[in-house]
């Protein structure tokens, strides 16, 4: 919740007599280019791509331009000012309570009418607005041509036309909106006249809620119209101030709906549609044209065969991608640091070469593990989500996640905890409700990340097969689905049916997804070699003191009678908790050599990794679980994590040992 | 008013048909297990009465009237079904049967108070089909149960013959008519562009009931199947 006090808003004006500091939101529908925006004019990096609900808080980034501070707030894409959901409800306090300096509105002219329906709104928030006609290639594209001067006139608002990708008309966008800030050219008027039964009756009602005196913070037009949408939260708002201007608009509204024989929002809705169709109309134009290529592209992808081939092949394709190539540079750079393997094998020797083994193997590891198989990943992973496919893939799998009470969007979150589980579950905010973002968690839970990947092809692809390799991703994303299903009987609750908007496919951008790819791994390097190094010197130190005896001891009735693992799996598995790659890190650590099928046979290599993919999520996944749903979740799933893996692990060394 | 056995015809046939295709006598013969010679006896008498139409070979399909009648019933069916099977908690077995006893008793006045009673479903319970739209003219059920509560004036019917978008096939079009569900689905679905008269065209639609896609204000839009099925339509002119 925004809150406002009294104090800060003075500050903000004191500042803007100055001139000097400048707050600038962006606002707009999902996928329009808001995030693309603000990356260009703070040089931030926000996480981009081609589907909706990437940013799920806004996100805050500095610029200096022509002597201005400037703060840029990258709102969440939104549709509509109602309350269907969080993301609304926030960014509606936001622009009415914190009052940013300007709003740019930013608009993907290709779906200009729908867009304009939330510019409506934003004019009826009388928020000092400047739009930002983005995406004008792709309109172009479709054979939309818009004139942007037209625009500018029939809705007495400034408006830019963009291309944010190429940074095209950006100076000129913060020209128009600091010239704007600066001289507040509020929308006096009111742009968006509704038919006469209804307008009489929101002036009426605006009148009444400015004679009573309210001090909401909204305007009264807007709480007027917000009052005859029966909008919950404006209603409590007000019902708590005057049950008189509650009664007017009850009154009102019922009178409305007489009228139109619809529901009162739904009249209102019909008619800022009305507007928003009658002034596209007006200022665009729709050229005839052939079949464009992202029309025939979207036709594939939807398919009833093509469409599946595609999304599976969208999936494995990404993992198998990770495998061959993640393989050839980690046996490349293994090679090259071979030669630098410390003569001296010893763990029992002096602390100094303990602690040197030590460092250098966690670096060695981190080298040969992140670089290799973090980058490809991340790589493809991007380029995936720049081009719109992910949302085909949703909407092709929407059945399939209805099994396990999702709906198909839910397939994007769990795509990305294939690289890391931790930003994976916050962007479960994209579900709509808490059931379906703890049940999408739970799946992502058991989603085989970058690190569980090292582990798995660190101990199976490389001493056993790689076709053991997919089948352990095979026996994954089964166990996905059936414990899925189980989860959903444990969590009763409707589901919620799938809405989305299917964007255009569009060309993956170089520089978006290069950026993108560095920024993440980046994130994992700086958070990774420390833990590598630190880890690997407190494994070798640790074993050396003979620490580990009796907590493998204790663990060896699960890891040794029924797992059939050495007993030093009992470290491993504890260490794994951390950061997943620990079993494998561990593993090298304790018998000083890279080669372990010395010491370990194909059934306990395969039971490992099979493990170490589903034990327990890593103490960042958990962490991140209970700050999103609670530390009760989080145990439930934690421990749901366990059993299933001492169960299943169980019945596959004693299904293996038959096969080996 | 129509007989009993008329209404149970024109049901059969409303089932049996797909998309509108005729229905051949042997398939109502084995619908109801009587012999092929007495169904094309009803049929004739059906044909008669402008509620079917009927050909001797290529079988009988519904004519506007006789599918105004057989929704109807449907409609009734399943609302019965549900009233059955949730409220009285009837053995699963007997619904059916039950529900087509009672159906043809059912005044139309009881039968939309039973939609409101049982907060207007939309499926039927036992195989999951959908219950046909009533003929109120409302734009959602919240306004139905809305301008009940306040004692329901003479509202009159609607014309239009309306559709579940669920069942438009790819290419076909339509104008929106009534959204049966509550009000944050339908406040979302507004918000998307999906308001009362506005004409969309199906673009792709999923198999094994997944989501359909449509194109509405020049956005491509993915709806569930469930969702889709709560969204009613008149169909336009097939061509595009």
């Amino acid at each position: 919740m925004s809150c406002h006090s009294p104090s800060s808003s003075k500050n903000r004006k004191v500042d803007r007599k100055s001139g000097k500091h400048l707050t600038i939101a962006l606002a707009g529908n999902a996928n329009v280019g808001k995030s693309v925006i603000f990356n260009q004019l703070t040089g931030s990096n926000q996480i981009i791509g081609n589907w909706p609900g990437k940013t799920v808080e806004r996100a805050e980034g500095k610029l200096h331009f022509e002597g201005h501070d400037i703060t840029i707030i990258d709102l969440p894409g939104i549709y509509s000012f109602s309350t269907y959901s969080l993301e609304e409800l926030v960014s509606r306090e936001y622009v009415a309570f914190e009052k940013p300096d300007v709003v740019v509105n930013v608009i993907d002219a290709s779906v200009l009418e729908r867009n304009l329906f939330f510019t409506i709104q934003l004019m009826e928030m009388e928020a000092p607005l400047v739009i930002c006609l983005n995406q004008m290639d792709s309109a172009k594209k479709k054979g939309i041509t818009i004139d942007a001067k037209k625009l500018e006139a029939v809705l007495g608002v400034p408006v830019v036309p963009t291309v944010a990708i190429r940074g095209e008309g950006m100076h000129e966008l913060m020209k128009t909106a600091i010239e704007v800030a600066q001289h507040k050219q509020y929308v006096r008027k009111p742009v968006v006249e509704y038919g006469d039964e209804v307008e009489t009756r929101i002036n009426n009602l605006a009148r009444l809620i400015e004679f009573e005196k309210l001090e909401l913070g909204y305007p009264s037009r807007w709480v007027a119209i917000k009052l005859l949408e029966n909008d919950p939260e404006i209603r409590k708002l007000v019902s708590s101030k005057s049950e008189d201007v509650i009664h007017a608009s009850e009154t009102l509204s019922e009178e409305i709906s007489r009228i139109h024989r619809e529901p009162c929002f739904a009249v209102i809705a019909s008619e800022r549609y009305c507007v928003a169709t009658r002034i596209a109309s007006d200022v665009q134009r729709q050229n005839l044209l052939k079949t464009t290529f992202s029309e025939k592209l979207d036709w594939v992808t939807t398919h009833k065969v093509f469409g599946y081939i595609i999304s599976i092949g969208v999936i494995t394709g990404l993992l198998l991608w990770t495998f061959t190539v993640g393989n050839f540079l980690s046996s490349l750079l293994s090679n090259a640091f071979s030669f630098l393997e410390p003569v001296d094998p010893k763990v029992s020797g002096p602390i100094l070469s303990i602690i040197w083994n030590g460092v250098f193997g966690g670096f060695v590891a981190g080298v040969t593990l992140i670089i290799p198989f973090v980058i490809p990943f991340y790589l493809v992973l991007a380029m995936i989500e720049d081009s719109g496919i992910l949302t085909r893939v949703a909407f092709m799998m929407d059945s399939a996640m209805h099994k396990i009470g999702l709906h198909g969007k839910a397939i994007i979150p769990l795509i990305l905890g294939f690289g890391c589980n931790v930003p994976a579950i916050y962007t479960t905010r994209i579900m709509e409700t808490r059931r379906e973002r703890l049940l999408a968690s739970f799946a992502i839970t058991f989603a085989p990340c970058a690190a569980r990947t090292i582990v798995i092809l660190g101990l199976v692809s490389v001493f056993v097969g790689i076709e053991w390799t997919l089948a352990l991703y095979a026996i994954d994303i089964l166990l996905i689905f059936a414990l899925g299903r189980i989860a959903l009987k444990v969590v009763p609750g409707k589901s919620t049916g799938l809405i989305m908007e299917l964007h255009s496919f569009k060309v993956p951008s170089l520089s978006v997804v290069s950026k993108q790819t560095w920024t993440r791994t980046k994130s994992i390097i700086y958070m990774v070699f420390p833990i590598y190094i630190v880890g690997s010197v407190a494994v070798q130190a640790l074993y050396a003191l003979g620490v580990f005896e009796p907590v493998n001891n204790a663990m060896s009735f699960i890891t040794v009678t029924w797992l059939g693992l050495p007993a030093i799996a009992g470290t491993l598995l504890i260490f794994g908790v951390i950061r997943k790659e620990f079993i494998l890190l561990a593993l090298v650590a304790i018998y000083n050599t890279t080669n372990l099928a010395l010491f370990l046979t194909p059934v306990q290599l395969i039971v490992l990794a099979l493990i170490g993919m589903i034990y327990i999520p890593c103490l960042a996944t958990i962490m991140m679980l209970g700050k999103e749903f609670g530390w009760k979740a989080a145990t439930i799933i934690s421990a749901a994590n366990i059993a299933s893996a001492i169960f299943i692990g169980g019945i596959a060394f004693r299904l293996l040992t038959l096969i080996f | 008013m129509t007989s009993k056995s008329v209404e149970d015809y024109l049901k059969a046939l409303y089932v049996l048909s797909r998309n509108g295709k005729a229905v051949a006598t042997t398939e109502i013969s084995q619908y109801f297990k009587i012999a092929p010679a007495s169904v094309t006896e009803m049929l004739k008498k059906l044909a008669e009465q402008g509620y079917v139409k009927y050909s001797p070979y290529r079988g009988s399909a519904l004519t506007e009237k006789g599918f105004k009648v057989a929704e109807k019933v449907t409609r009734k069916h399943r609302l019965l079904e549900r009233f059955l099977r949730d409220v009285l908690k009837i053995d699963k077995d007997m619904v059916h049967p039950q529900a087509c006893e009672m159906e043809h008793s059912l005044s139309d006045k009881a039968a939309e108070s039973l939609c409101r009673f049982l907060k207007h479903p939309d499926k039927c319970p036992d195989d999951e089909k959908i219950i046909p739209p009533c003929d109120l003219p409302f734009y959602s059920c919240e306004e139905c149960m809305r301008l009940h509560s306040k004692g329901l004036e003479e509202v009159g019917k609607r014309k239009e013959n309306l559709v579940a978008l669920s069942a438009l096939k790819k290419g076909q079009m339509g104008k929106i008519f009534f959204i049966r569900g509550g009000r944050n689905m339908l406040q979302r679905l507004l918000d998307m562009g999906l308001t009362p008269g506005t004409r969309i065209s199906v673009i792709q639609a999923a198999p094994f009931e997944g989501p359909v896609e449509i194109l509405v204000r020049g956005s491509k839009l993915a709806l569930g199947r469930g969702i889709a099925s709560k969204v009613f339509v008149d169909i336009e002119s097939q061509s595009l």
